[in-house]
């Protein structure tokens, strides 16, 4: 009796049922989510490897938009609720940051696909690389490159060559920002790169590290986009500059520009895939995050674009370079060849110093 | 009273239902300021003195350094209450949020908080301040427990202290902020210095171009017309990579230098990455904000006017400056406001183009919207934009006149 009074008769129950099935089975054939991602090149790497794949697998579309102030718009997604990125790619200092102030949601990393010969996510993945909110995608990182028929003689081969105007006069190009210009500095002038962030808690450390560039100064060319670099080693406008290694391997490779690397002292830095907190599509977000992260999907990138992949079991997988065939090894941040002296961005330091660096690396620049 | 109010409404009957038509007319203008203006305008600027993270988060921690005199440590239950409240932010996933806020205050702080968060979980009872301590040093140092008072407060002129470069010391006296991170003066100072620069060439540029075109047979004058709007039309990336393209040492302007001989190859001019090259490249961007309003202005002014002057014996020169000249100074005033306040704001052209002196102060309020998230800041740092800009608005009011203004007629 109760019963009969409570629920709806049984007839329109089933009516609403089927209404509902249809609706839910409607909504599952439209399924969309946005993955938000840099531009240029690598959204295009990143498109063909991981966001077409992944449509054709599921039948869940993937519209892919551009980061125009990044965290910011992150931000006014989650305060107002109106989240309609899902997953976005970011750096791991970006990640931090974000997953702190709540704009991330929590990936664990027990479901994420193990590599291909079985063995647990957590094990594949390169230490540092997975983190509260974030899934490793690519490691890249900032070198300095130069051309070399402007070095017939001797050519830079260290990072200190890179602040020696005696032996290699010029100018040089560098980022206006105070990441990896002091790292740069304090191993060009002798710092061994695992004490690099143990120097630079220091003030004295800190002093130092400007007191090299300021050896440099006025040679110097600063850059604010990516892109700029290779532009002006082919304009010569700067004889060598810092850049983004995938910027440098686009020109060299593809335009055939006679570009070289100096891989001494790279700076290496970590993309990773995260979700944005209060997506109405985590499932589906969680779905792409797990099937871009599997080996296959991250040498498939790798093989589009010089970036490393952040597990351990992808890097065999990355033979040749798609468009052209060359041999993608040496050309990738990870390659041992390429790791003698490598530094790890510590992005942790940075996020707790950032703004204090910017001040003090602005108030420098206006002196 | 309500009664009397009743019979006047009802008395002025029409007029009020006319106004109340007119009302409607404009009232989704007003929304529509009000929810895409106003409001927006409105919540950034409280963001930059109210703040409750920090307080909401650590509300007993707060109270128990209340009673702490500021000299030495604060007492154990201080202590206490933060490991207690620390540990439910990390469960409550606001600790992120509270750290970032000590963090601005003391760089670090981030990294202390945390950490200590996270290894405070195997602790379950006191004495807190030893258990706080082996974890992280900082926490026997006074400094960290008068950055997280700071941070407590829900009002704050925190913001608008470093906005000027001045920071609050742990006694509350104000001080200027250490030299090596003074900042944002010098960076408002230099964004002034730099659109006045731009305004006065733009309307240097500007106002024989202006007067060309209004004075143009028609064929010639919607020729000109479209020089000035073909590049307004173009992308402002296209323009500013254009420009590097002609003023960098090896480029198109120094090839022609140096071929001609004016300059040696060894002697070839910066002209870009430089202030040279900020100058040059936001002037031509904004220029067609001072031609066109210029332009409407003048085509206004009857030629007669001129000949005139000139029949009552007056020389060309006196005829501009007594009779042409002020007429033309409300474009002159609506084309320099224009130009000026598009020059504050504008930080894309200097950042590619400026060098070292690229950076002004609307690369600072992007850098703590997008990157630090310390939107507090850049709210501070965007009243004080706007406080400048009004105040020379109201200047302008006294000296020439808002009516005065004409974007054409």
């Amino acid at each position: 009796m109760r019963t009969d009074r409570d629920g709806p008769p049984p007839g329109r129950a089933s009516a609403c049922a089927a209404l509902l099935a249809a609706c839910l089975a409607g909504q599952a054939a439209a399924q969309s989510i946005t993955a938000v991602s840099y531009g240029g090149s690598y959204q295009k790497a990143s498109t063909e490897a991981w966001f077409e794949p992944f449509a054709a697998a599921t039948g869940i579309r993937v519209d892919v938009e551009d980061f125009n102030g990044a965290l910011a718009q992150i931000r006014a997604q989650v305060e107002v609720g109106a989240v309609h990125w899902d997953v976005v790619d970011l750096n791991a200092s970006e990640v931090t940051l974000a997953c702190d102030e709540g704009l991330l949601e929590y990936i664990d990393p027990e479901m994420l696909p193990p590599g291909p010969d079985g063995t647990p996510a957590e094990e594949d993945f390169i230490a540092g690389t997975l983190s509260d909110c974030g899934v490793g995608g690519v490691v890249w990182s900032t070198i300095y490159a130069y051309d070399a028929n402007r070095f017939p003689g001797a050519r830079p081969e260290t990072i200190a060559d890179f602040f020696d105007l005696e032996k290699f006069p010029g100018r040089r190009g560098m980022r206006r920002v105070p990441m990896v210009n002091l790292e740069f500095a304090l191993m060009a002038d002798g710092v061994p790169a695992e004490d690099v962030y143990a120097v630079l808690d220091t003030p004295e450390g800190l002093d130092r590290a400007f007191d090299k560039l300021d050896t440099i100064k006025d040679q110097v060319v600063w850059w604010e986009a990516g892109a700029q670099p290779p532009q002006m080693l082919a304009d010569g406008e700067v004889v060598m500059s810092t850049a983004y290694n995938g910027r440098i391997f686009n020109a060299q490779v593809l335009e055939g520009q006679p570009f070289v690397i100096v891989w001494d002292g790279q700076l290496l830095d970590i993309n990773q895939l995260a979700i944005v907190a209060g997506t109405r599509r985590l499932d589906e977000a969680l779905r792409l995050v797990s099937f871009a992260s599997t080996a296959e999907a991250l040498a498939a990138l790798g093989r589009r674009i010089s970036y490393g992949p952040a597990r351990e079991s992808a890097a065999p997988l990355i033979t040749t370079h798609l468009e052209t065939g060359i041999e993608m090894g040496p050309h990738l941040p990870t390659h041992p060849l390429n790791l003698a002296r490598a530094l790890r961005r510590d992005w942790s330091w940075w996020v707790d110093h950032q703004d204090e660096m910017n001040e003090r690396f602005s108030a420098w620049l206006a002196r | 009273m309500s009664e009397r109010r009743g019979r006047r409404v009802a008395g002025v009957g029409p007029g009020y239902r006319e106004r109340l038509r007119a009302l409607g007319l404009v009232l989704p203008l007003l929304i529509f300021l009000g929810v895409t203006f106003l409001a927006p305008l409105g919540t950034m600027l409280l963001r930059s003195v109210y703040d409750p993270v920090v307080a909401d988060a650590l509300p007993a921690t707060l109270t128990a350094l209340r009673a702490w005199d500021g000299e030495g440590l604060p007492p154990e239950a201080a202590y206490e209450a933060a490991a207690r409240e620390i540990g439910t932010a990390r469960e409550a996933r606001t600790l992120g949020q509270v750290a970032s806020r000590a963090n601005r205050i003391e760089s670090g702080l981030r990294g202390v908080l945390t950490r200590t968060a996270r290894d405070l979980r195997e602790v379950t009872e006191g004495p807190w301040r030893e258990a706080m301590t082996a974890i992280d040093s900082a926490w026997v140092d006074p400094g960290t427990w008068h950055a997280i008072r700071a941070a407590g407060e829900r009002f704050t002129a925190r913001h608008y202290l470093n906005a000027v470069d001045m920071r609050r010391l742990a006694d509350g006296s104000v001080a200027r902020q250490p030299e090596e991170r003074r900042i944002y003066l010098p960076l408002l100072w230099r964004t002034l210095l730099v659109s006045l620069a731009i305004t006065v060439f733009c309307l240097i540029l500007g106002y024989p171009i202006a007067h060309l075109i209004a004075h143009a047979k028609p064929g010639r004058a919607g020729l000109l017309l479209a020089l000035v709007l073909v590049p307004f039309w173009t992308s402002l990336l296209v323009r500013t990579t254009s420009w590097i393209v002609l003023l960098q040492t090896q480029g198109v302007v120094n090839d022609l230098l140096v071929a001609i001989g004016l300059v040696g190859d060894d002697g070839r001019l910066s002209m870009v990455y430089n202030m040279t090259g900020t100058l040059v490249a936001m002037t031509h961007v904004l220029l067609p904000f001072m031609v066109l309003p210029l332009y409407s202005v003048m085509r206004s002014i009857p030629p007669l006017h001129m000949r005139a002057a000139a029949s009552m014996g007056a020389t060309p020169a006196q005829a501009f400056r007594r009779v042409y000249w002020p007429q033309t100074l409300p474009g002159v005033g609506a084309g320099s406001l224009l130009v000026f306040i598009l020059a504050i704001g504008y930080y894309i052209t200097p950042a590619l183009v400026g060098g070292s002196s690229g950076q002004l102060i609307s690369n600072m309020v992007a850098y703590h919207m997008q990157t630090s998230l310390n939107w507090g800041l850049a709210a501070a740092l965007g009243a004080l934009l706007l406080v400048g800009v009004l105040v020379l608005y109201l200047l302008y009011d006294r000296l020439i006149g808002v009516e005065r203004m004409s974007l054409g007629s």
